[in-house]
């Protein structure tokens, strides 16, 4: 990490080959450990200041968000206010805010924890994550849609030396209302007991669109594909039931020194009824 | 062992330089290279807030920064902060929202930011910003005061 800055492609190179080396932004999951640990964790690179990295531009038919973008820069740029109200409002309840300050979009979803609180909202938003790693003396890039990202328990569709550049997420269409909930213990702790996002329309009264996922209730952040389907097509009232009950269904939460299983699966059905429930019935 | 490259940054208006590793906590670069021991240790992962401190501006936890993160940048500490606001310090301990103090170093830091950015916050402003900085004893109904006691 001493050296800051050089080349991106340099970077990538050494991450391919330098056995223990480790990418770092915002350090609030890496620093979290003894020195001891640290020690042991071997060295880190920071990617902090690259500049294909950073920023937020409305590209096209998409937005782009740099890796090392921070939970207060989201929740601060314009373009992330109008389009993307769930990211903002998971946001600002990742941490406190000197926790808001340092931590950022790309360590949070490399990190991947299945609590991790953009990660539910990216699955919803259908983020694209841009990855990049070296290739000779080229620095290569590779899309991976959200849905492919997150692999297993803590894994992730990185290949060694691969780094995380950004994310790009499609403008949300017209009418398509988004929510976040997180149902934690205190707001600066680590780790909420569940997260859901939603990203839906109504017309008509009836649900027309929906994409929910959740944290927190498997291993991996997860789309609740069962409880879409079956809330599309009726009317609102009914949709949030199905939605709910689906949901507690197709997931089997754990327990753990956080919460139970039974807990987590009764406040996911009702988070989900409740957040179904509070879209505008006839959105045109 | 010592063939660190030099980390040049500025600590409380002064430039400073360490030569530690870059992977060294900023908390402990402050307190044991530097002496400024205002920043506290509380729990050392991110918790407490009792390390809080401001990186280019902006209140971070010492504890979680890599003082390799810091070459080039602007680092105020307590110490700084109770010299340019005195009043705030002293409106402290008349509300108040000192008891033991492990906490007071960080909630100076932090409400003199929150200040810098918006002078007149609200209660739940107030409320939001420090929800990163434990007090075990006050309840913090001193604190919220020495701030709101401070508004034009
Ligand atoms: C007190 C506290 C409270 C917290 N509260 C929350 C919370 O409420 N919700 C929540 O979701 N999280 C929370 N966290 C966890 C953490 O803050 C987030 O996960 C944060 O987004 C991590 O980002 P970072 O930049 O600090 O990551 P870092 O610590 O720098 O990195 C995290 C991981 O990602 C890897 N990495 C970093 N950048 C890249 C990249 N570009 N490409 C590939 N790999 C990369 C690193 O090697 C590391 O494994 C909390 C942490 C603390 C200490
Ligand atoms: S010592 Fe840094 S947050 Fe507790
Ligand atoms: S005064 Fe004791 S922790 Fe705040």
């Amino acid at each position: 990490m001493a050296e800051r800055c050089g080349s991106l492609l340099e970077a990538c190179r050494r991450l391919a080959t330098e056995p223990g080396l480790r990418p770092i932004l915002g350090g609030t999951d890496l620093m979290v450990a003894s020195p001891h640990e640290r020690a042991r964790q071997g060295r880190w690179l920071d990617l902090s200041c690259f500049d294909e990295m950073r920023g937020i531009a409305e590209r096209g038919g998409s937005v782009w968000i740099g890796a090392a973008t921070t939970f207060t820069a989201l929740q601060a740029d314009a373009s992330i206010r109008r389009h993307f109200p769930a990211l903002v409002a998971a946001a600002s309840e990742v941490g406190g805010w000197q926790i808001q300050n340092r931590a950022t979009l790309g360590g949070n979803v490399a990190n991947a924890s299945p609590a991790g609180d953009s990660l539910p909202v990216l699955a919803v938003l259908e983020a694209v994550v841009v990855l990049g790693s070296a290739a000779g003396d080229r620095l290569v890039e590779r899309r991976v849609p959200y849905a492919g990202f997150h692999v297993g328990y803590r894994a992730t569709a990185l290949a060694p030396g691969e780094v995380i550049l950004g994310f790009e997420l499609p403008l949300p269409g017209p009418g398509l209302e988004q929510r976040f909930q997180k149902v934690g213990t205190r707001q600066a702790q680590a780790i909420s007991k569940v997260v859901v996002a939603l990203a839906g329309r109504c017309a008509g009264g009836r649900v027309q669109t929906l994409r929910l996922a959740a944290g927190s209730v498997a291993a991996t952040p997860v789309r609740l594909r069962q409880a879409e389907s079956a809330a599309v097509g009726l009317e609102l009232a009914a949709a949030a039931e199905a939605a709910g009950s689906a949901a507690r269904q197709e997931t089997t939460p754990i327990d753990d020194v956080r919460s139970t299983a039974a807990y987590r699966s009764a406040v996911l059905g009702r988070v989900v009824r409740r957040l179904v429930l509070s879209l505008t019935p006839d959105s045109e | 062992m010592t063939d660190h490259p030099t980390l040049a940054f500025e600590v409380n208006g002064e430039a400073r330089e360490c030569n530690a590793s870059p992977e060294m906590r900023l908390l402990d670069c402050l307190r044991y290279d530097f002496g400024l021991t205002g920043s506290k240790e509380g729990c050392g992962e991110g918790e407490c807030g009792a390390c809080t401190v401001l990186l280019d501006g902006q209140p971070v936890l010492s504890c979680l920064v890599p003082v390799g993160q810091c070459a080039g940048r602007r680092v105020e500490t307590v110490e700084a902060i109770a010299e340019k606001d005195p009043e705030l310090v002293e409106r402290m301990t008349e509300t108040g929202g000192i008891q033991c103090g492990a906490c007071t170093p960080g909630i100076v830091v932090t409400l003199y930011s929150l200040r810098q950015a918006n002078p007149e916050a609200s209660r739940e402003e107030i409320r939001r910003a420090l929800a990163g900085n434990l007090c075990r004893c006050t309840g913090y109904e001193g604190i919220f005061r020495a701030l709101e006691d401070g508004h034009g």
